[in-house]
């Protein structure tokens, strides 16, 4: 009776343990429908980064790693029930790539002290971490974005774009809205003209815009795009003759599949991005040889250093390394989502370390604070050749404009702060 | 003349021809509702499966090639050849008669006298299936259309306007081409509707199936050869779209630029839906330009729809519609 006893209890603790420790990062990813095209490159670089650590690394710090990978179809709907579906398989970080799924997951997460991660995208105000604890957006937001385009208005202005006009055709949604008060704000500062043209879901059908866009003349045009608007914009563009040097997309309107449809024509058009572009980095020699030749590489392995793909690459490494931090900070290679947001908020990426990543100029060097969950804010704006088929770099990775954009943040951020009844403070 | 109504002609030239591609979407369709009383729900998709079957067998994609890599373990994506775009679109109306072929056999013959919304339920199904087929088998990523048609600003009426106006009028050339199309489509679908026998046949189908397959017309075929129409319909929507954003899956979408369009010149009239198409495309664009700058912009896709509403009202079969008349 006794041995039965031992065992049935032996049974049990087994099936209660974990057979095998693995850290879970789910990916909210769309490879279908019509957002497809951005989203397949950017869940295959996502996924690719954390097999390459299993393969070439073991994991992280002894441990490996699990990429889920749960369909949203960009739907927000579809996203809160990938977060509900994969929460409970010990998933440490949402990184949802959609800012409608990142508005509704942000008091969830919160409530269920797991933390999202947003680079680029989602709310802009969650930079400031004192009111949204478990929300990431380093290294950029939109807003960082916005001022970035300006900047470079600027350096090829001479410092001076007063007077000029500038239109900003963006997507009618929030996501598309959230530059206006950014640029309003920038417009007064740097006294040029902006005019904002709205383009309705999808955005198949621009001729009104750019019809408006051909009678106002505007010296340049901003564009805040996703999806087929990103195309038919560049399209129209072209159809009015619009000089492409002048057009500046935001980081989500420059991907390769934004300019190819539009051919020779695309030539030139330029977009603001936070991260290198190219596969002239060491990392890719190893993705060759761990993954692709491998047979391990995520998707068809054709879209290897496309701008989405480096950018779904590039957020993974950077919450590998939150993830070594967390294990670092809490003395245990198991983390959990708790362990994982303090690694998050005590990251720093150095040029030291980038480079022993293979990845050396990838990305800013930045460290995130309980203050700032935002990063530096820097980028730089890359230059689409048509012949060529590539994106090249055409400035440095600058600053944005804090002055202008803080103040904007705190608003913001206060504002959620006092509607949720949330009391600002760091622990 | 004064700016202000120079550009209003241009807004309203533009309309018009923004209208014609509504219309190339809305006429697929007109003919399968007016051949068999079904509202296609998978017209849009119709139109996005054609476009990529057409730049997959232009570029020699292997169809399937995601599917067939991962369960043999091969490296297969191209076949090699590049096929003429006068070749392609042939094989890829063939390709569409398949499918008609395909949806007659395995869907419509088994919902013969079912209710309307039944048949309608049955093409949202078939919308979905297409969709995830067409991603299955041509991948979902943005493909270029490249049959050679031009775009971009007409030359020689920006030139000409400019001299007779001092403003040259944006009109583009691929619009001014889909408008030569449909033109085109519209008279060859009238010319044989009324003059060839298979037409004559899909006409009295169309007025009462139930007196038409008494006198021997088989209900199969002319169901096949509606659907066989609407794809090659489908075919030059998409490739009309197609070029404006590349072949990618939100080509589906531009169903919902035809819903207005339908609504207002009526379900069963070829005519009717060009004519509306041109009336939903004016109004929408013009709309647009005298009224949008002062309520923010964007009012294209629901003042289509308001326009439609204002029309249905008055004539709620659509401006062309059969009156509907029924007795007691």
């Amino acid at each position: 009776m006794k041995t039965k006893l031992a065992t049935l209890a032996l049974t049990a603790v087994m099936a209660a343990s974990p057979v095998m420790a693995e850290l879970v990062f789910p990916s909210l990813s769309y490879r279908t429908g019509p957002y497809a095209a951005g989203g397949i490159p950017y869940a295959d670089g996502y996924a690719d980064y954390f097999n390459l650590l299993n393969e070439r690394d073991g994991g992280i710090g002894g441990v490996m790693t699990k990429v889920i990978e749960c369909e949203t179809g960009y739907n927000t709907e579809k996203g809160v029930e990938c977060y509900e579906s994969t929460k409970g398989e010990g998933a440490l970080v949402y990184n949802p790539l959609s800012t409608g799924i990142t508005y509704q997951l942000i008091p969830k997460v919160t409530a269920d002290g797991i933390p999202l991660y947003t680079p680029g995208y989602g709310r802009t105000s969650a930079a400031n971490g004192k009111v949204f604890s478990n929300v990431f957006n380093f290294p950029a937001n939109y807003w960082n974005a916005a001022s970035l385009a300006v900047n470079h208005l600027l350096d090829i202005n001479g410092g001076d774009i007063k007077g000029k006009k500038v239109a900003l055709v963006y997507h009618n949604s929030a996501y598309g809205k959230e530059p206006i008060r950014t640029l309003e704000e920038l417009a007064a500062k740097h006294g040029f003209e902006l005019k904002a043209i709205p383009v309705d879901h999808p955005g198949q059908e621009q001729k009104s815009q750019w019809l408006q866009i051909r009678r106002d003349k505007p010296d340049y045009v901003l564009m805040w795009g996703w999806g087929v608007m990103n195309q038919v914009a560049i399209q129209e563009a072209a159809n009015i003759r619009f000089p492409m040097e002048n057009f500046v997309g935001v980081w989500w309107s420059g991907g390769e599949h934004d300019v190819t449809p539009a051919g020779d024509s695309s030539n030139g058009y330029k977009a603001v991005t936070f991260h290198n572009v190219g596969t002239d980095f060491p990392v890719f020699d190893e993705v060759k040889t761990h993954l692709v030749d491998a047979g391990k590489a995520a998707g068809a392995a054709n879209n290897i250093g496309t701008a989405l793909y480096n950018r779904g690459f590039y957020a993974a490494m950077l919450l590998a390394e939150a993830a070594r931090k967390a294990q670092e900070i809490h003395g245990t290679p198991d983390i959990t989502p708790a362990m994982m947001r303090d690694g998050m908020e005590a990251l720093e990426i150095t040029e030291a370390r980038m480079a022993e990543l293979g990845m050396p100029n990838f990305g800013p060097a930045f460290a995130v604070s309980c203050e700032n969950h935002g990063g530096p804010g820097t980028g730089a704006i890359q230059q689409w050749d048509a012949s060529a088929k590539t994106w090249s770099l055409i400035s440095e990775f600058g600053g944005s404009d804090m002055d202008v954009i803080q103040p904007l943040i705190d608003a913001d951020s206060e504002a959620y702060a006092a509607e949720n009844n949330i009391t600002p403070g760091c622990n | 003349m004064p700016d202000q109504l120079l550009f209003a002609i241009e807004v309203t030239l533009n309309g018009l021809m923004a209208g014609v591609m509504y219309a190339l979407v809305a006429l697929g369709f007109v003919l399968i509702f007016k051949a068999s009383g079904i509202f296609n729900y998978a017209q849009g998709v119709m139109a996005l499966f054609a476009a990529l079957t057409l730049v997959g067998l232009q570029n020699g994609q292997v169809p399937f090639a995601h599917l067939i890599n991962a369960i043999f373990g091969t490296d297969v994506h191209h076949f090699g050849w590049h096929l003429p775009a006068f070749v392609a679109i042939i094989l890829t109306i063939g390709v569409m008669i398949l499918l008609a072929i395909i949806v007659e056999r395995y869907v419509l013959k088994h919902l013969v006298n079912q209710e309307p919304i039944i048949l309608f339920m049955a093409t949202i199904g078939l919308a979905y299936f297409m969709e995830g087929f067409g991603d299955m088998m041509w991948g979902s990523e943005i493909k270029k259309l490249d049959v050679g048609l031009p775009q971009g600003i007409s030359e020689s009426i920006d030139a000409t306007t400019y001299n007779w106006f001092g403003y040259g009028f944006f009109i583009d050339r691929l619009d001014i081409v889909a408008t030569v199309i449909a033109a085109l489509l519209v008279i060859s679908l009238t010319l044989f509707s009324q003059y060839s026998k298979q037409g004559r046949a899909l006409r009295a189908v169309a007025d009462d199936h139930q007196a038409a397959l008494s006198v021997g017309i088989s209900l199969r075929f002319i169901w096949v050869l509606v659907w066989s129409i609407a794809g090659f319909v489908a075919l030059v929507a998409g490739i009309m779209w197609g070029a404006k954003s590349g072949v990618q899956f939100s080509l589906s979408l531009i169903a919902l630029k035809a819903l207005p369009v339908l609504m207002l010149g009526g379900f069963t009239s070829i005519p009717g839906a060009i004519v509306g198409g041109l009336i939903i495309g004016v109004g929408e664009k013009l709309f647009e330009f005298a009224i949008g700058p002062m309520i923010g912009g964007a009012t294209e896709n629901w003042f289509a729809y308001v326009l439609a509403l204002l029309f249905l009202v008055f004539r709620p079969q659509g401006l062309f519609g059969e009156k509907i008349i029924e007795r007691v």
